[in-house]
């Protein structure tokens, strides 16, 4: 099997202005969207309590909206998470509410709608571990269980917000030295706008349609950030090894035939890592939902951005020959040099 | 030229048999067990205990598969759940014969632990801990209010302060400003007298001596390190604290972690009720200082031979308590002090009789107090009780020498181990800094179940997804690609287990996540390898030129990628962290599996042949320009594939 079969290489500078353009045109598009929707920020990071119930019957969303809403909470979300048998509820925080009660308040209020009485209840697994865990009982069943509550503190989303920030900055900073160590600091520059725009583009579709943008979201931003970057470093690999085995060929030509001679390493690689993004998708349920979304949407954008935007980036920058061939004997004999010796 | 000397190989096996060792504990899964841990302060548990507990079981043969003693239980395994529940109660019996049913001094629970076999795990080869997004549990994050703690350590300096200037006759009005101590001297031969008092004394001071106006003015603040010092300290008293809160809880794996500067993790597994939990762990054990009741009625009383006088209260004695009574001591009802005017309770010796002695400190409020009872009271003895559950259990009786203040020494303990131990049961009472919940979490079993299965789910079914990909389109590569990502992802978990990190859900994506991009070596070197092949190079050339040329752009490539891993690393907290730590290892992993490992394969398959005509990579098309070089810049057509040459090929 061979699915690219590439006669000549194929030129895809010669578009990289309108290329250019639509990544400009979809950045503004993601930062205005950012700008106006903001994100959907987690409770992680915005402080509240989280309520996970699963129902034996379907839950009846608005019924349960009518539930919570007596408990006064302000503005208080109700949504489905996974399957219809399951719910989350999202209370913010709210001045004058003590949040540790919120998740038994919850509870509670959600077993007297289902008529049940809330009781703690302790049972040994059939491993023969003992497990102590609220109930709602009604007869001889239980029509809602608690399967999850979460409690986070105002103070904590404020620092994870900081921390996040600082990660990013680092992972910016220290990609660009050593790409500018490795290569050239026009390469170093072309990287991580190319790939900052896969960042800002996937934070763009978080705000477009409010999904939840939590933490793990965020390392996954964080992870296709390095992952797309080394999708640029293949390319700019591919173009220092052209510029120095084919001397006639002009900058274009270089960029161009580096490019194509990857493409195929490109979209193959990107192809299987889908794959198990993908699996993720189908199998992760709703808490690697959104993390599995944001890695989809990253590898999409990354192969477009590696390879339209960060090559023609590095173009405009005038990248030459000399930049990465050091002239003179030592170039070809030079330890250091990964490439050195394997020069046919 | 593809040829691995014999230590190569060897390696590689090694790195499987390592590799299988430490993941295969993962696979076992687990058996149930009978934890015993201690359920008050006072009760010691330790190797003895665990004796005692197979004593126990084989005088009711029962078997167990072993019984050990671990950090601060006893652990005991058994085949099935009908065993471990008779051996529950088998042991319950036992250790808590003749105990009060509401406060027994061991807590004996059902417990799970790793079923895997005793020799793994005594070469470290365990499974590694499940998080409690895994599991179910209740975790807590809490905070830990360092001013406070540095708040009470200046309230001490004070009156120490105090203490020793009256001591050496230096007259002043010492008082607190912010953190630091202030005192002001008539004139500068006192005050560096002063000063050269209190630097020899409390070292950990920074003492200045300036002028103001007429005064000479001396002030006192704790250094830097001593700051952090008592910072630390204060944390670590905490998380002591909250251990003996948690232990006789009888979950299997309580976490007490450290996260940050000033804030404690605590995670119990198996609990979801987080009102109970959340109660328990706040709770506090509360310490009050009585005087004895040194009374004939009194003596009888504990004896068991009287009623128990008016005005009284009588407390069972700890078990090492030394006193010429009985198991029992009447104490007079009032409290002279309780735990929360315990400052502090150091275990120290005597300077001159090399005797071991507790040092207590008191707040102002207790010291008044304590001074007041016990100089009406010299010769009597005081007795110290320690309320654990509601329940009073008296930890020391001693003897009152003379006034006490806010700085006094217990003595006639017996050796030093019993002082340290008077010490900390004296600290347990108190927190060294009041906390906060800032966050807390109950994960239901059910849902750790379910999220067990999804995370497996999905790291099976995308590498199955790949591994089909790979096998169909690269042929004996691509089996090679995969073995050789087989093998990643069982030096990856192996890794994981021996430095036993907590499996997350996040943690798990990591892996599925980390396979998907380390997957990226081995195409890259299989493009290559064809790309040499398609430019003419004979086959052994085509691979070997084609590892080598890969191993720049994979060594490049991760370096990128562990740079990001390693910002989230750095910057990340709790089940980011855990995503992070896999992220970075897995890609360690992956350039030893994917170049090193799968090369080893490559060359015992085709090394040995020396006229190797073709190799198994898939189809591999030679109808395109073989240089760049020999094109003119093309036309428009973006025609990538000449259909007519593919049908020819096929």
């Amino acid at each position: 099997m061979e699915f690219f079969r590439i006669r000549r290489d194929i030129p895809f500078m010669r578009h990289a202005l309108v290329f250019n353009i639509i990544s400009l045109l979809t950045f503004l598009a993601a930062v205005f969207f950012l700008v106006t929707r903001g994100l959907n920020f987690s409770i992680e990071f915005t402080g509240g309590t989280a309520v996970e119930a699963t129902y034996v019957q379907t839950a009846d969303l608005e019924r349960l909206r009518g539930v919570v809403r007596n408990l006064n909470y302000g503005d208080v979300q109700v949504q489905n998470y996974g399957t219809s048998h399951d719910v989350i509820i999202r209370v913010p925080t709210k001045a004058g509410i003590d949040q540790k009660q919120v998740p038994s308040r919850v509870f509670a209020a959600l077993c007297q709608a289902e008529a049940g009485a809330v009781g703690t209840k302790t049972e040994t697994t059939a491993k023969g571990e003992v497990v102590t865990r609220p109930s709602c009982t009604a007869g001889a069943g239980e029509p809602v269980v608690m399967k999850r509550s979460a409690l986070v503190g105002p103070s904590i989303g404020d620092e994870l917000l900081r921390n996040g920030s600082y990660a990013l900055i680092s992972v910016v900073i220290g990609i660009m030295l050593y790409l500018a160590f490795r290569f050239e600091w026009k390469f170093s520059i072309a990287a991580i706008v190319a790939n900052l725009h896969d960042v800002i583009i996937i934070l763009g579709f978080f705000a477009f349609f409010q999904w939840e943008f939590s933490q793990a979201v965020l390392a996954g931003v964080l992870a296709v950030l390095g992952y797309s970057v080394n999708e640029s470093v293949v390319i700019f690999d591919r173009i220092r090894e052209t510029f120095r085995r084919f001397r006639k060929l002009t900058t274009m030509q270089v960029i161009d035939h580096a490019i194509t001679s990857t493409i195929s390493r490109t979209i193959i690689t990107h192809f299987c890592t889908q794959m198990m993004v993908l699996s993720m998708l189908i199998f992760g349920g709703p808490t690697l939902h959104y993390f599995a979304l944001a890695l989809t949407i990253g590898i999409c954008f990354g192969i477009y951005s590696s390879v339209f935007v960060a090559a023609a980036i590095a173009m405009w920058l005038g990248v030459k020959r000399e930049d990465l061939v050091h002239t003179g004997a030592k170039n070809e004999i030079d330890p250091n040099d990964p490439n050195a010796g394997a020069v046919v | 030229m593809n040829r691995y000397p014999v230590w190569k190989f060897l390696l590689m096996a090694i790195a499987v048999v390592v590799g299988l060792l430490y993941t295969v504990p993962n696979l076992y899964g687990d058996a149930p067990a009978v934890q015993v841990s201690a359920a008050k302060l006072t009760t010691k548990v330790g190797s003895d205990t665990a004796t005692q507990v197979a004593q126990l079981l084989s005088a009711a043969s029962i078997k167990a598969d072993y019984v050990t003693f671990e950090g601060t239980s006893v652990r005991a395994r058994f085949a099935d759940t009908d065993t471990q529940i008779h051996a529950r109660d088998v042991i319950n019996a036992g250790l808590n014969a003749g105990a009060d049913k509401d406060s027994p001094p061991y807590s004996v629970s059902l417990n799970l632990v790793p079923r895997a076999p005793r020799w793994m795990a005594s070469l470290h080869a365990l499974p590694m801990y499940l998080g409690l997004d895994l599991r179910g549990g209740v975790h807590f994050l809490l905070q830990v209010d360092l001013k406070a703690a540095l708040d009470k350590k200046t309230d001490t300096l004070v009156t120490d302060t105090r203490t020793l200037l009256r001591e050496k006759q230096l007259r002043t009005v010492v008082a607190r400003d912010g953190n630091a101590v202030t005192m002001a001297f008539h004139d500068a031969a006192t005050a560096t007298q002063a000063v050269n008092a209190l630097t020899d004394s409390f070292p950990d001071v920074q003492w200045t001596q300036a002028a103001d106006g007429a005064d000479f003015k001396v002030s006192g603040a704790l250094k830097p390190a001593a700051l952090v010092k008592a910072q630390e300290a204060a944390i670590k008293q905490n998380m002591t604290t909250l251990g003996n809160r948690v232990a006789g809880l009888g979950t299997s794996e309580p976490v007490i972690q450290q996260q940050g500067p000033d804030r404690i993790v605590v995670e119990l597994p198996g609990i979801q009720d987080t009102a109970k939990a959340r109660e328990l762990i706040g709770r506090t054990a509360t310490l009050e200082f009585h005087l004895a009741d040194n009374g004939v009625e009194a003596a009888a009383a504990e004896t068991g031979a009287g009623p128990v006088p008016f005005g009284d209260d009588r407390y069972d004695n700890a078990p090492d308590v030394s006193t010429r009574r009985g198991s029992q001591t009447v104490v007079k009802k009032d409290v002279i002090a309780s735990g929360d005017d315990l400052t502090d309770a150091q275990a120290n010796f005597d300077s001159q009789t090399q005797a071991a002695l507790v040092r207590v400190t008191l707040n102002a409020k207790g010291a008044r107090n304590m001074k007041d009872v016990s100089g009406q009271n010299v010769g009597k003895p005081m007795a110290v009780v320690l309320f654990e559950k509601g329940k009073g259990q008296v930890i020391n009786v001693a003897t009152i020498q003379s006034e006490l203040g806010e700085n006094f020494q217990i003595t006639g303990i017996g050796n030093a181990e019993q002082a340290t131990e008077l010490a900390l049961l004296l600290r347990s009472g108190a927190l060294a800094a009041p906390m906060e919940f800032i966050e807390e979490t109950a994960i239901g079993p059910s849902l750790g179940a379910d999220n067990i299965a999804k995370g497996l789910h999905s790291v099976a079914w995308g590498f199955a997804a790949i591994l089909v990909f790979m096998c169909a389109y690269y042929l004996l590569f691509g089996v090679i690609s995969t073995l050789s990502l087989g093998v990643n992802l069982l030096m990856l978990v192996a890794v994981l287990s021996l430095i036993q990190t907590t499996l997350t859900l996040p943690g798990i994506a990591a892996i599925a996540l980390t396979l998907g991009m380390a997957i990226d070596a081995n195409v890259l070197v299989n493009e290559r390898i064809r790309e040499e092949l398609r430019a003419g190079s004979a086959p052994q050339t085509a691979i070997a030129a084609g590892y080598e040329r890969a191993w720049a752009t994979i060594l490049d490539s991760n370096i990128t990628t562990l740079i990001a891993g390693g910002s989230l690393l750095l910057f990340g907290s709790g089940a980011i962290k855990g995503f992070a730590i896999v992220h970075c290892l897995g890609i360690l992993t992956s350039m030893f599996s994917a170049v090193f490992f799968s090369r080893g394969l490559v060359n015992l398959w085709y090394g040995r042949q020396k006229k190797l005509k073709s190799v198994l990579i898939g189809q591999v098309w030679t109808g395109g320009a073989k240089q760049p070089g020999d094109q003119l810049p093309v036309p428009d057509d973006l025609a990538v594939e000449d259909a007519a040459a593919a049908r020819r090929k096929r």
